[in-house]
């Protein structure tokens, strides 16, 4: 297992190389003089652009650029935002927990939802009730969220007024942030209603997010329960005697697991791209609302660094998947 | 068989027979699927409308009428006929943007799978055909690009070349190429190995000869399901651009636009922000059960016995 580990992480070293690369080459490609460029429209004395050009370095060779900007990342430094003078590396992780509290929610609505749907309509494969949930599950995966998001506010908040359309609690709440999750937060700052005000802030964003991936997993475990339940074991399994729900549970549905789980770990991309219209409609203040934001306001270096951060935790995520399948089906750690 | 020697042109028919009969199977298959033939018949609706636009749109999709401001649509007491769904804040005939952004959209699905499918096949061909280090540069350089999520890389994109539809689209381009690439290379290494490529490769077939005449036809099929699905995807990118102002910008009637200048109107003119969402769902639904359709006609391994 170690040693399928080590492999595995040795193959994402020159992807992560290319990933710093593009986020590195980001700035340089962006027309103009970035330093000028980072002024924005106020404009520069020739001493200030001069101290900034030292500064940021763009005066050197451009391998002598990137080999200080890989230094510096190694040491955590990804360099501070234009607009709130902040390093890009602690206002991720002050925004982060909001997007992975969305985004964990998020995937547990589409698993609890998504597998069973998925399973009734493979054991009841031709019915009515597998038409009506494929078909639901083909509209989730066209939805476009972002307009699924103001639909779900004009019903719930506009007509019958039951969610509140924006942020994260209502803001008659105010406690320490001790772990970042709003709903553990809530809960200890022991005050009333305020946990209560934190779940109605996260139903609607977590519906939206969830669409999606509970689509791909609705139908992936359907199509996967149905190639298993073809297999000759599986009509062993019925022939000698046992129930249709013991073979779905006990004998089918732990092999049809294996292409769930690799969904399941590839909806994280999903989830982050998704996470940036959820949280924009929603004012949800987590790093999809940080990079959209940042991007309109022309705050390089948080683009830079959200960019180069989220593509590491999506490549870190997709390891700890290929990992998962190591486990399950030890065959795959010798191919 | 045995069939006796024919000369190449006695050949042709025989070819273009066989032709009709994959063509009658794989619609034989196709139209099983009853959702599939819904959706190619929305599809083309939607295509026709697309074209005649200027012959069906009751209006100018960006002229203004003053005196109709945030009209509701025909059926509400407050409507009235002349705008049938009704107007937008600055007084646009809803109906005539939708119809003019049909146009949009399917253009948008149709520019990006283009260049997506002509530059990840062919990627994809030299990668599996020559192998080597070709193969791993361009596999590491895809590696790189579908470790960003699709959107965020598209977003980060279009904030390089600047807002805007052409830009907006390269970058959905570039972000959904990856994945012919990734499936063309694996059918080419597929093929590569078989018996007919060999034989073409003994009688003398240049590697180009080989890689488009001989190879390219055989791995069609997913590429073909492929494209489908990113038709779709090109669209609902497309749009998620333009609601976030950085796709088609503020008076083309796109449909992702026409939602983000809808955003402030949502609590008090429902029909602004419904009606545009709703082509897109529509749009898109309609493109993804013809690819469910395609999948099962051209997928071998799900093809029933």
């Amino acid at each position: 297992m170690f040693g399928y580990f080590i492999r595995r992480v040795s193959l994402l070293i020159p992807t992560f190389l290319g990933i710093t690369i593009v986020a590195f080459g980001f700035v340089r490609i962006l027309p103009g003089d970035p330093v000028l460029l980072m002024a924005g429209e106020r404009g520069l004395t020739p001493e200030r652009y001069e101290k900034l050009l030292n500064e940021f370095g763009y005066n050197r060779p451009i391998w002598e650029q990137y080999f200080d900007y890989l230094w510096k990342l190694l040491h955590g430094d990804m360099g501070y935002s234009l607009v709130t003078k902040q390093p890009v590396f602690s206002e991720f992780f002050t925004l982060f927990p909001a997007t992975v509290e969305l985004a964990i929610c998020a995937i547990l609505l589409a698993i609890l939802l998504g597998l069973p749907a998925g399973i009734i309509s493979a054991s009841k494969r031709g019915s009515f009730s597998d038409q009506a949930i494929m078909g639901t599950a083909l509209v989730g995966y066209s939805m476009p969220i972002f307009w699924w998001g103001l639909l779900l506010i004009i019903v719930f908040s506009g007509w019958l007024g039951w969610t509140p359309v924006s942020g994260r609690i209502s803001l008659m709440y105010y406690f320490e942030q001790n772990t970042g999750f709003m709903l553990i937060d809530s809960l200890i700052s022991n005050q009333q209603g305020a946990f209560g005000s934190a779940v109605k802030h996260l139903i609607l964003p977590t519906v939206v997010l969830a669409t999606i991936p509970l689509a791909v997993i609705a139908r992936q475990t359907r199509s996967a329960m149905l190639e298993i339940l073809g297999e000759d074991y599986v009509r062993t399994a019925r022939a000698k005697g046992l129930s249709v729900w013991r073979v779905i549970y006990i004998h089918a549905l732990r092999n049809a697991m294996i292409p769930v789980v690799t969904v399941i770990g590839l909806s994280v991309g999903t989830l982050l791209a998704g996470a940036i219209l959820t949280e924009t409609i929603f004012s949800w203040p987590g790093i999809g609302k940080w990079m959209v934001d940042s991007i309109s306001r022309r705050d390089y270096p948080v683009v830079q660094g959200g960019l180069l951060l989220i593509a590491a935790i999506v490549m870190v995520v997709n390891l700890l998947v290929d990992m998962t399948y190591g486990i399950i089906n030890p065959r795959i750690r010798y191919e | 068989m045995l069939t006796p020697i024919q000369n190449h042109t006695e050949i042709q028919p025989e070819s273009q027979n066989v032709r009709m009969q994959l063509l009658r199977e794989f619609w034989f298959y196709f139209s099983e699927n009853r959702g599939a033939v819904i959706g190619l018949w929305v599809f083309l609706f939607l295509v026709i409308v697309a074209i005649a636009a200027p012959l069906v749109a009751p209006h100018s999709p960006v002229e203004q009428y003053r005196d109709a401001f945030l009209k509701p649509p025909a059926w509400d007491a407050e409507g009235s006929w002349q705008f049938l769904l009704g107007t937008d804040a600055v007084g646009r005939d809803i109906l005539s943007r939708l119809i003019y952004g049909a146009r949009f959209s399917l253009f948008i699905g149709f520019f990006v799978v283009t260049m997506a499918v002509i530059s990840g096949v062919t990627l994809g061909l030299i990668a599996g055909f020559f192998r080597g280090a070709v193969d791993v540069v361009i596999m590491r350089i895809m590696d790189v690009v579908l470790a960003f999520p699709s959107l965020l890389l598209a977003l980060v994109m279009v904030a390089i070349l600047g807002p805007g539809l052409l830009n907006a689209m390269i970058a959905i381009a570039i972000v959904l190429q990856p994945h012919f690439v990734r499936l063309t290379r694996a059918s080419v290494m597929n093929e590569a190995s078989r018996d007919y490529v060999t034989s073409a490769r003994v009688a003398g077939a240049s590697p180009f000869y080989l890689m488009r005449h001989t190879i390219l036809p055989n791995c069609l099929g997913p590429v073909i399901v492929q494209g489908t699905l990113s038709f779709s995807s090109a669209i609902l990118d497309a749009a998620a651009l333009g609601f976030l102002g950085l796709g088609a910008q503020a008076p083309t009637p796109e449909w992702g636009t026409m939602l983000a200048e809808a955003r402030e109107f949502i609590l008090r003119a429902w029909w602004v922000v419904t009606l545009p969402g709703l082509m897109i769902l529509i749009t898109v639904l309609a493109i993804n059960l013809m690819g469910d359709g395609l999948r099962d006609a051209l997928d071998p391994k799900l093809k029933r016995s």
